[in-house]
């Protein structure tokens, strides 16, 4: 039996979003949904599912990964989306297992550079592990971010994604309830400290 | 409030709202960046705030409370008719009082009380491209901002410059947002350009009938373009405002007379009715 | 304050709006329109309105004239901000027009042709006196037209006759689904069904005038009509809980296939091209405009000389919409005194700026 999807559709995914656009507005800040707006399909976080439910559709094709793959019949269900083999081809990249390399999504083109991948990683936690100090556009000085789960070699991939820019991926991380954004904008000045 | 029957929260089916939302995200992460749209028709003319008013219902909630202004006044006919439209058609609260609000819809001016973190600014926007005057294509356009290739703007300033001793735009001033994008402010006048600079408030742009967002996150820097023996001045009348006072303020100018009367009043009319009130 | 004209709020606006309301009824005495009249004896206004207004439904278009007191643009936006509201099942097939239930059909290329021309009711060859018997109400309806038999006779489309003869350029065939600008911003290039569905959503004015451009040397076109044809076609939808093809009604069309000239290129011999228009209801100075302008913004891709205003797709597309282009043109009437302040402030200082130059240059 699947489980269901928002109770209130139009204003659960509203409220998602707004934590979504919080969190992309000052990267590294983490917003949290509040409990209960959907059980979340296993293996799914409440945050990746509601994130997922709130901005994929038929329009978007989404690519899960092997950890992710037992939610995508609840997915296909609720959002209607196309689920396609490969991450290259996707427009939402979900990830429960190992981050997947960010030069094989989608980066968008010089002209559109908004055409490029979401990529949704759900971690191990928001409130422990490395700290990340960011900055760039969205943060006044710096914000940091303790995250556990993201492969040891992060920080020298997401630099090589920043170098690209306006090409680049849009990274999005869960953990339980919890989310926080890096867009392709922001600098990690420094792994832990 | 309650919603008007017959219609979808915020009005655009969830579909839409899904479309444009996803279009804001990567507009937030590329400041300055016009990302084209699915742009729908409104029951709204295109021209006539269509832009600002799908990003306001894309992003509205229940617990926001919602300000519109058209030329920095809350009275205006066509503000009076989008904040009608909304508290329609979402049931959210609205109010004139630029603190109080969390999200600010605004036809050509930015609000003189400082915005802060919590707020978003949405700008209707008629021609998202800075570069429109000088090349019409929009497929040329879009070559040259994936080029960064600026010269024809750059050519233009200080054209003006060597003609008038004066760069001679007065409103929708192009900026360098991020130092990546030239990006059109809207038609607010110059005056009101530095306070996009690293606003701590998310300013999101919609323009409906061109079909495109951008964005510029908050705390992020936006230059007006300029040169070094010749740097940007914000202008406004040479006068104050003759309700409230204000020597520091954005001015509207009003012809009392047909013998050259003239006085001055504020143009953001909260602003002006607070001082007002404080000095009382 | 009475300083600001435009500071006028809820109530200017209701009062407003209660005036239109009272405009639109005009004087009690004479009877109300309906809407029926409208659809019945309005009918080629409401075709331009469902056209223009891209949404295939006379009762609602004759509604929207209606209310707009005839002003055929603002029905027109009116009908596409209501379709705008509306889910969509699916797409249609394409429509087959060579099985037209034809009503009209006529050919300037050939006196004759299989299945023949057909005048049908057209204002071609009326001399356009007015009919002054037409102010005198409650007259008996005119007589039926004679019938002919429908002698059930295939009417194979002209530019297929000429495709038999290898003398019309092959157009590529194609599965892909068309883009939609309904759903997809316009960009660039915009391939022939995207410019297509641009052109048969477009303003008639503008591609009569753009149309007309062509033939007066600004795009070097030679057109002939190879056929005009109005008629009913049905409208066929697979629905995916089916899997089979059904009819969901008939509709009326009006189809145009302009033939063109075209020297030949170095790996194309000199032969026909085509132009194509395809506008709802009974529309044939739309259709014959959008075939002419078609066929102009085909010019780049034949490897013609591109300078005239109706061979820019780019110029055509973005200003063909007149629900767009009235939106923008219409809005300079909102305030814009926050603008025209900083003009104002502007060319004083411009103006003191010059001033002092020249004083300085006479001493």
């Amino acid at each position: 039996m699947l489980s269901p999807g928002f109770a209130d559709p139009a204003l659960d995914a509203q409220r998602c979003f707004r934590a979504v656009l919080e969190a992309t507005s000052r990267p590294g800040r983490v917003q949290r949904l509040a409990e209960g707006v959907l059980e979340p399909p296993a293996p799914l976080g409440l945050a990746a599912a509601a994130v997922l439910l709130s901005l994929t559709d038929a329009d978007t094709p989404v690519w899960l990964d092997a950890e992710a793959a037992p939610a995508a019949d609840w997915l296909r269900f609720h959002a209607g989306c196309p689920l396609v083999a490969a991450p290259g081809d996707a427009a939402f990249v979900m990830a429960c297992g190992a981050m997947p390399p960010l030069d094989g999504l989608n980066a968008g083109t010089e002209e559109a550079p908004h055409e490029s991948a979401t990529l949704l990683v759900q971690v191990a936690a928001l409130d422990r592990g490395v700290t990340l100090r960011l900055s760039g556009p969205g943060i006044a000085r710096e914000h940091r971010l303790r995250v556990a789960g993201l492969p040891p070699d992060f920080g020298l991939r997401w630099a090589r994604n920043g170098a690209g820019f306006p090409r680049g991926v849009d990274l999005v991380l869960c953990a339980g309830a919890a989310l926080a954004a890096l867009p392709r904008t922001v600098r990690i000045t420094e792994g832990d400290g | 409030m309650t919603i008007a029957a017959g219609y979808n929260f915020g009005y655009l089916d969830e579909a839409t709202k899904r479309m444009i939302r996803r279009a804001i995200l990567k507009a937030v992460a590329i400041p300055g960046h016009q990302v084209p749209f699915g742009s729908r028709e409104m029951p709204l003319p295109y021209g006539w705030g269509t832009g600002g008013i799908q990003v306001t219902a894309s992003v509205i909630g229940p617990d926001d409370v919602l300000k519109v202004i058209d030329q920095g006044a809350d009275d205006t006919t066509n503000a009076v008719s989008i904040r009608r439209f909304f508290a329609k058609v979402a049931g959210v609260a609205t109010t004139g009082r630029t603190a109080e609000a969390t999200l600010i819809q605004t036809r050509h001016r930015i609000p003189e009380t400082p915005l802060r973190e919590g707020q978003i600014l949405v700008y209707q926007v008629p021609m998202p491209e800075p570069l429109f005057r000088l090349e019409p294509r929009v497929a040329e356009t879009q070559r040259m901002h994936a080029l960064a290739d600026y010269g024809l703007m750059h050519v233009k300033l200080y054209e003006d410059i060597a003609r008038y001793g004066h760069v001679a735009i007065s409103y929708n001033y192009p900026v360098m947002v991020n130092r990546r994008y030239l990006m059109a402010p809207s038609p607010i006048p110059a005056f009101d350009n530095p306070k996009m600079d690293r606003m701590p408030a998310l300013q999101l742009f919609g323009a409906g009938r061109e079909k495109r967002i951008y964005a510029v996150p908050p705390h992020t820097e936006v230059r007006s373009l300029d040169f070094e023996d010749h740097p940007f001045v914000p202008i406004r009348a040479d006068a104050a405002c003759s309700l409230c006072g204000s020597r520091d303020t954005y001015l509207d100018e009003i012809v009392t007379d047909d013998r050259g009367g003239r006085r001055f009043i504020c143009s953001d009319t909260d602003w002006c009715a607070s001082r007002r009130e404080e000095g009382r | 304050m009475a300083y600001v004209a435009v500071k006028g709020g809820e109530d200017a606006i209701a009062h407003a709006h209660a005036w239109l309301a009272e405009a639109r009824r005009g004087d009690p005495a004479v009877p109300e329109l309906s809407v029926a009249q409208i659809g019945q004896q309005l009918g080629l206004a409401v075709d331009r309105v469902m056209a223009e207004g891209s949404c295939h439904d006379r009762g609602l278009a004759a509604l929207a004239i209606k209310q707009a007191r005839g002003d055929l643009i603002e029905a027109a936006f009116l009908l596409r901000a209501y379709r705008t509201t509306l889910p969509r099942f699916g797409a249609s097939a394409p429509l087959d027009t060579a099985a037209m239930l034809v009503r009209r059909r006529i050919s300037a290329t050939y006196k004759d042709l299989p299945g023949g021309q057909v005048l049908g009711p057209t204002f071609d060859y009326t001399h356009r006196l007015l009919d002054f018997a037409l102010e005198a109400e409650g007259a008996p309806p005119p007589e039926p037209a004679p019938e002919a038999e429908a002698d059930g006779a295939p009417m194979p489309r002209v530019s297929g006759i000429l495709a038999q003869e290898g003398l019309m350029a092959a157009e590529p065939a194609s599965e892909a689904p068309p883009g939609d600008l309904t759903r997809e911003p316009l960009a660039f290039p915009a391939d022939r069904p995207l410019r297509l569905q641009a052109l048969a959503r477009g303003d008639e004015g503008f591609l009569l005038a753009l149309g007309y451009s062509t033939q007066r040397g600004y795009g070097n076109a030679h057109p002939f009509v190879g056929e005009i044809r109005v008629g009913e076609v049905a409208v066929g939808l697979t629905p995916p809980e089916l899997g089979f093809e059904i009819s969901i009604g008939d509709i009326t069309v009006t189809e145009c296939g302009m033939v063109n000239q075209f020297a030949g290129s170095k790996t194309e011999p000199p032969q026909f091209t085509r132009g194509y228009g395809l506008v709802f209801g009974h529309g044939e100075r739309k259709a014959m405009a959008m075939a002419l302008v078609d066929r102009s913004l085909r010019a780049a891709e034949l490897g013609e000389e591109a300078a005239a205003p109706a061979q820019s797709p780019e110029f055509v597309l973005y200003h063909c919409d007149n629900v767009d282009a009235t939106g923008f043109v219409e809005h300079l009437k909102l305030p814009h005194y926050v603008d025209f302040q900083s003009e104002l402030e502007k060319i004083r200082t411009l103006r003191a700026t010059a001033d002092a130059a020249q004083r300085e240059a006479a001493e």
